[in-house]
């Protein structure tokens, strides 16, 4: 049974999805992102890029992820039954090492010896530098130096990794800072390097590269589901910063009519308060970072400062696929607090004996909900894209703990 | 003619390259911009690259975003800027203004409004900078419709088929960016520009202005030798950033350091006088 062709399959060639998307970059990068869009077409169908690809999921990222029924959850809810993707399993602890196995595999196909990325919590930082150890690359993370402080073990381990991590001062000091930082480096150095984007944001090709290679996500768990329960689910619930693991989930189920697509934005200390991270729930489409899509901005066209307790979803815009599924309604897009996502961080840990990241939380908060309203024949998967270790600090800093 | 037209039609005359200042508009104060431009037509500006500023200004390097967030941080809007022009060009009516920035503050006042409320303001010319061809198919006729010339950039890494692009897009001129990287970078290799504006000039048929890499007089002189416009931004703002404590100060080092510039463009025309050689 595979998902029926449908008006999904953007985006154009151009890389829009409906009137979001696109290559909004000045001039200078766009030489870089054509040769990019150029290599990657030309290896996306070649089959032993793909089975290479296959390969280092396989026995580096340990794939295919469990798909894990949480039984004594989904009793503590009280409704629909509750599963798991455990993305948070994988090497490395996150869903990012699938994008960074597939984007250094590329790299190294066009003949790049230096791979950059962007990092908010550190994770997709750790991914990269983690697939540039294991491939020879050289490795330069940058970094807002806020979130440096907030992610201190992260940075280490990407310095055990080799890698060299860039505070950026400029801005907020934060992750939408650290992306124009890596952009400039990209366009100074693109000779001999490779910009590895962690999300499905940024301009074309990367929204659409880095969901195929997170679509392994969503497949996976449409096979997982029918071999272990018989049917499709009734929900996808993922959280949504950028949006990476939330597209990898949905994306082989949007021919899925009767599979409802939630999409979970960090509400921080509440959308009324402007402190949020939401954009998709509560701001409007602008342009940032190469392309068009929601946005974070004041009415100036000015972009705001983010909030939220998940480092992971602190970012003010969003991949433009999530944009255009919210206008046409195949997918809805809500948004849980920082009270809620800590609520939910200690529910799943005490039933399951599975921390999740705060980011994953998120998704967990809604399900929750969503399960004690809904009855007990409905299934629901949750995308737990991430495991909580790296949160711990956080965690116990909020409660008055020193460790 | 255009204001834009009509000052690189006096340049010409006068057998020199254009010199173009760019400043951020608001630093180091919003108060101080408007005389900040007319010291540096009393300096020798004939057009002004006047940058818009944004709390994302991926395209430049640190000295601009530095000169952003000045601005920002004293409260400069795009209606600040826009009501800046407007009081230049009370005094100015001869001096074209280009609008330098970023596509998002234009996106939420709305293309069609911008281009009226800019072209009311006395705005000759908009430099999007992160508004390439293939996106600016809707925005390029609401700009010429409003009598504002669009303005594109050029790289070293555009190939033919993208100059072909840029041109069927462009008036006013073109701004070729000299080298790899963000605003402000170094090394600038002035015979690689001149053999890259020779292809650029076989499909656009538009004065062409060099930036990026233009640290002092010397290099304006070189580059001035084989461009239309010699575009000085990174290097002036540095000026004004060493003076931001005492913001008059920084209007008088920006304009002596433009009349240094000035001097390097006026010397090149005196010596292609002198040795007989035409531009």
């Amino acid at each position: 049974m595979t998902a029926k062709p449908t008006p999904w399959h953007g985006p154009d060639e151009h890389g829009h999805f409906g009137p979001y998307g696109g290559r909004f970059v000045a001039e200078t990068l766009m030489g870089p992102i054509r040769a990019l869009e150029a290599a990657y077409l030309r290896h996306r169908d070649d089959p032993e890029f793909l089975a290479e690809f296959d390969r280092e999921l396989a026995h580096y990222v340990g794939r295919p992820s469990p798909l894990y029924f949480a039984a004594r959850l989904t009793e503590a809810a009280g409704g629909a039954r509750i599963y798991l993707k455990r993305e948070d399993l994988n090497h490395t602890g996150a869903h990012k090492i699938n994008n960074t196995v597939g984007q250094a595999l590329l790299a190294k196909r066009m003949g790049k010896t230096r791979l950059i990325a962007e990092t908010g919590a550190g994770q997709h930082g750790v991914a990269t530098a983690t697939v540039a150890a294991r491939l020879g690359l050289k490795c330069v993370v940058y970094m807002g130096e806020e979130d440096v402080h907030r992610q201190a073990p992260n940075v280490y381990r990407m310095k055990l990794l080799g890698a060299e991590v860039v505070p950026v001062r400029s801005g907020t000091r934060t992750l939408k800072d650290a992306m124009n930082e890596a952009m400039r480096d990209w366009v100074t150095n693109v000779d001999d390097t490779f910009y590895v984007i962690g999300t499905v944001a940024g301009p074309h090709p990367y929204p659409m590269m880095v969901r195929d290679f997170q679509c392994v996500i969503g497949r996976e768990a449409r096979r997982q589901v029918l071999e272990q329960a018989g049917r499709l689910p009734d929900h996808l619930v993922a959280c949504v910063g950028g949006g990476s693991n939330a597209i990898g989930l949905f994306h082989p189920f949007l021919g899925d009519e009767d599979v409802a697509l939630w999409g979970v934005e960090a509400a921080g200390e509440g959308l009324e308060t402007g402190r949020h991270a939401a954009p998709l729930s509560a701001g409007r489409p602008g342009v940032l970072h190469g392309n068009r899509t929601y946005l974070m901005e004041d009415a100036h066209g000015l972009i705001l400062g983010t909030h939220s307790i998940s480092a992971g979803l602190d970012y003010p815009g969003v991949g433009p696929e999530h944009a255009w599924l919210k206008d046409s309604g195949r997918a809805r897009y809500v948004a849980v607090t920082d009270r809620e996502a800590l609520d939910a961080f200690h529910r799943l840990t005490r039933t399951e004996g599975i921390i999740p990241a705060l980011e994953s939380a998120h998704a967990v908060a809604w399900a929750l909900r969503l399960a004690a309203e809904r009855p007990a024949e409905e299934l629901i998967v949750v995308n737990l894209s991430g495991r909580g270790d790296k949160d711990i600090n956080t965690v116990a800093a909020l409660e008055g703990i020193e460790l | 003619m255009s204001r834009i037209a009509e000052a690189f039609a006096r340049c010409r005359g006068a057998g020199r390259a254009a010199l173009v200042p760019y400043v951020t508009a608001g630093d180091p104060d919003p108060g101080l911009t408007v005389e900040l431009m007319h010291a540096l037509v009393r300096a020798g500006a004939d057009l002004i690259e006047l940058g818009v500023p944004f709390s994302d200004p991926m395209a430049d390097g640190p000295v601009i975003q530095a000169a952003c967030e000045r601005a920002l941080a004293k409260g400069t809007t795009l209606d600040t800027v826009l009501a800046q022009v407007a009081a230049f060009r009370r005094d100015d009516p001869a001096t074209p203004v280009i609008l330098m920035g970023y596509a998002n503050p234009l996106e939420v006042m709305g293309y069609g409004r911008f281009a009226e409320a800019a072209a009311g303001a006395g705005v000759d010319g908009v430099l999007t900078v992160d508004l390439p061809p293939e996106e600016a198919g809707d925005v390029v006729p609401v700009l010429r419709g409003a009598g504002l010339d669009p303005v594109f950039l050029l790289a070293p890494t555009s190939d033919e088929d993208r100059i072909r692009a840029v041109g069927r897009v462009a008036s006013g001129f073109v701004y070729y960016v000299s080298l790899k990287g963000v605003t402000g970078a170094a090394h600038l290799d002035v015979e690689d520009v001149a053999r890259r504006l020779a292809v650029i000039r076989r499909h656009i048929d538009l004065p062409i202005g060099v930036g990026f890499g233009i640290h002092d007089a010397a290099a304006a002189g070189r580059v001035a030798g084989v461009a239309d416009a010699v575009v000085v931004g990174s290097a002036l703002v540095r000026r004004i950033a060493e003076h931001a404590a005492e913001p008059a100060r920084a209007v008088a080092a920006a304009a002596e350091f433009l009349q240094t510039l000035r001097g390097a463009l006026d010397a090149a025309v005196a010596h292609a006088v002198q040795t007989g050689e035409g531009r």
